[in-house]
């Protein structure tokens, strides 16, 4: 099985200034896995990025990675 | 110095230090001050993100050797190994994801400004010959037919290899079309 859950933790703890204010929890259905990250108030911005650049391309690769295992992947970030 | 630097288990090559207060001897023991010093820890990229990729890569579920070399002033990180597919994606586009991210990190974690261009398998160099020769066949086919060419979308970076390819022809203008991630290029005569 592939660790996406630490997949997205590792990468959103090396976008933010507090790495250990970060929870992801993952919500795994048959054809899905939702992610659901959850950072301290002023990361927000750091992990979603000048319009959305940062999280679309943290969806791209999560996608990617869940797909080998006929998964669908969504990446949410709580605010 | 030295134990601002044990103290924070931080090689001396990845420190940033600032000198707050430099140290007076004093005289017989009195008036003495001890230097005060401002450590900062900077990672040297190719090390951070040989780290990076090497626990990105086991967390995308695959196995690759991972390696970085400084090339024109950017740091190549290369990951070798066999079916490395789910890192280059379609078109390259989980490539380009990762490498955009993998820019951002780096940046955050050791500051200054190095650009890390991400390479799977040879897949750069390969795509790139690729998108050369297919902007080459395609301006062959405008200049024979005189009707514009469209070729398949591509990444800016794709786009450029093209424009680049295609710039110095006096017949020939190249132009891109339509929005991301379907942008295209159009070849047309002058």
């Amino acid at each position: 099985m592939i660790p996406v859950k630490e997949l997205v933790e590792l990468l959103v703890k090396a976008l933010v200034d507090r790495p250990e204010e970060v929870e992801v929890s993952e919500v795994e259905g048959e054809r899905s896995v939702v992610l659901e990250v959850r950072v301290a108030p002023e990361d927000v911005g750091k992990v979603i990025g000048k319009q959305g650049r940062i999280v679309q391309a943290l969806r791209t690769v999560v996608k990617a990675a869940a797909a080998r295992e006929g998964k669908k992947a969504v990446v949410e970030i709580l605010q | 110095m030295r134990a601002a630097l044990e103290e924070l288990g931080v090689g001396a090559d990845e420190a940033e230090v600032e000198v707050l207060q430099e140290p007076r001897r004093g005289f017989l023991g009195l008036g003495g001050r001890e230097a005060w010093v401002r450590v900062t820890r900077r990672r040297r990229p190719e090390r951070f993100a040989v780290e990076f990729v090497d626990q990105l890569v086991a967390r995308m579920g695959v196995h690759g050797r991972v390696r970085a070399e400084e090339r024109d002033g950017r740091l190549w990180v290369e990951v070798e190994g066999d079916d490395l597919g789910v890192l280059i994606g379609h078109r390259g586009r989980t490539l380009d994801a990762l490498e955009y991210l993998i820019n951002v990190a780096v940046g955050r974690e050791c500051g200054g400004r190095q650009r890390v261009v991400l390479d799977v398998a040879g897949y750069r160099d390969r795509r790139a010959e690729a998108v050369r020769r297919m902007a080459l066949r395609a301006a062959e086919r405008v200049r024979r037919t005189g009707r514009p060419a469209t070729l398949e979308p591509m990444t800016a970076r794709e786009r450029k290899l093209v424009h680049l390819a295609l710039q110095g022809d006096p017949q020939l203008v190249t132009r891109s079309e339509g929005e991301e991630p379907f942008r295209k290029i159009v070849i047309t005569r002058k």
